[in-house]
């Protein structure tokens, strides 16, 4: 019985502590622009993304050279975002407020994915411009 | 017997435990959580004093599980000292100091008799079976005490994403070992998937703690209402 117990409440726990470490990981990047370049290549206008472009920003950003800083949000944004599509496809029925939720935060995601591979993109170009200096 | 899974996540958690401390140096917040430094420079230390014992008597032997469970109970009260630096973090201000450390006191010692006092109850009464325990039962204990302090942050409006980012993570550690023993209790048969469950989670709070020191800087600030997880 106690087992039991401790496991609804280690589990209950887990979700919320997940779910808020990475909303404040979202959060630091909900304030930021995009750069222009980063707007015509994802075909994000304002500070929001469709949650459905997140499989396709992701694939960009792992087409670019890795920073070594990023790896680590990238990979629990991720997870972030399995978890709350699988939330959303199993309570879209019962709860229909919780998947409205899960898919805010995917969207979220979107632009968190986005503002990623912004980032990347212009590691990239100084990488490329430090190479070109290096061989003058 | 250890396979090449188990070889590469021990030596890949002490790693990552040291990289962490360098993360904090670098970050410069080796000095205002120095005991959740510590802490993660103890465990790792420990990480490879674990293999050494290993090395030198085996898996099975009695030396390693004395070591093991004993040096499990001596991390577990460090990451609750742990705790105990981030509680005086977020009630700095209200001056609270004293009371906080007295309350921690209070309820090492309180843990230490409830553990107690469930060994002295059973047929079997070892101290290993006490270190288990008191591990045990840790572990849930700061499960419990960091969730109070997240209510606290979100009820004091804290801030500081450094330390918020530093709660949560240590809150996701405490929930998955403190879910980890529970399985383990409801479904013994299982005992190969908590064997390696452990071992994998146990990079999470480096790597989360790591990430925060070196990306986040103490000046950042972070309305917690936007990251708190909504009740529905």
């Amino acid at each position: 019985m106690i087992p039991a117990l401790i496991l609804v409440i280690s589990v209950a726990a887990l979700l919320q502590f997940f779910v808020s470490y990475c909303r404040s990981l979202v959060a630091s990047c909900s304030d930021v622009d995009l750069s222009s370049e980063a707007r015509e290549l994802t075909g994000i206008q304002h500070r929001s993304a469709h949650a459905e472009e997140f499989p396709r920003l992701m694939l960009l950003v792992g087409l670019c050279p890795e920073r070594d800083d990023d790896r680590f949000e990238v990979r629990a944004i991720r997870g972030y975002y399995r978890l709350l599509s699988l939330l959303r496809a199993v309570l879209r029925r019962f709860v229909p407020s919780v998947a409205d939720w899960a898919e805010s935060e995917r969207n979220a995601c979107a632009y968190f994915a986005a503002v990623a591979l912004d980032r990347r993109i212009a590691y990239n170009r100084d990488l490329m411009a430090q190479q070109i200096s290096n061989s003058l | 017997m250890l396979g090449p899974f188990d070889y590469f996540f021990w030596f890949l958690s002490a790693f990552f435990q040291a990289l962490m401390v360098w993360c904090a140096f670098k970050g410069r917040g080796l000095q205002r959580y120095l005991p959740l430094n510590l802490c993660m420079l103890a465990t790792s230390v420990l990480t490879v004093g674990r293999f050494v014992v290993f090395f030198k008597y085996g898996l099975l032997s009695v030396e390693y599980i004395y070591f093991y469970y004993y040096t499990e109970a001596v991390l577990t009260v460090c990451l609750y000292f742990a705790l105990m630096n981030l509680y005086s973090q977020v009630f700095q201000e209200l001056d609270l100091h004293k009371w906080v450390r007295a309350g921690a006191i209070l309820l090492l010692g309180l843990t230490a008799a409830l553990s107690y006092q469930v060994v002295a109850s059973s047929p079997n009464k070892m101290t290993t079976r006490f270190v288990v325990e008191i591990g045990q039962n840790m572990n849930f204990v700061g499960l419990v005490l960091t969730y109070l302090l997240w209510g606290a942050i979100l009820k004091l409006r804290e801030t500081r994403t450094r330390l918020i980012q530093l709660i949560l993570a240590l809150g996701v550690y405490f929930s998955v070992f403190a879910a980890n023993y529970a399985l383990r209790s409801l479904f013994p048969q299982l005992g190969l998937v908590w064997q390696y469950l452990p071992p994998i989670m146990a990079l999470w709070l480096p790597a989360a703690w790591g990430y925060t020191f070196l990306k986040v800087p103490e000046e950042a600030r972070l309305a917690p209402a936007r990251v708190a997880a909504p009740n529905r």
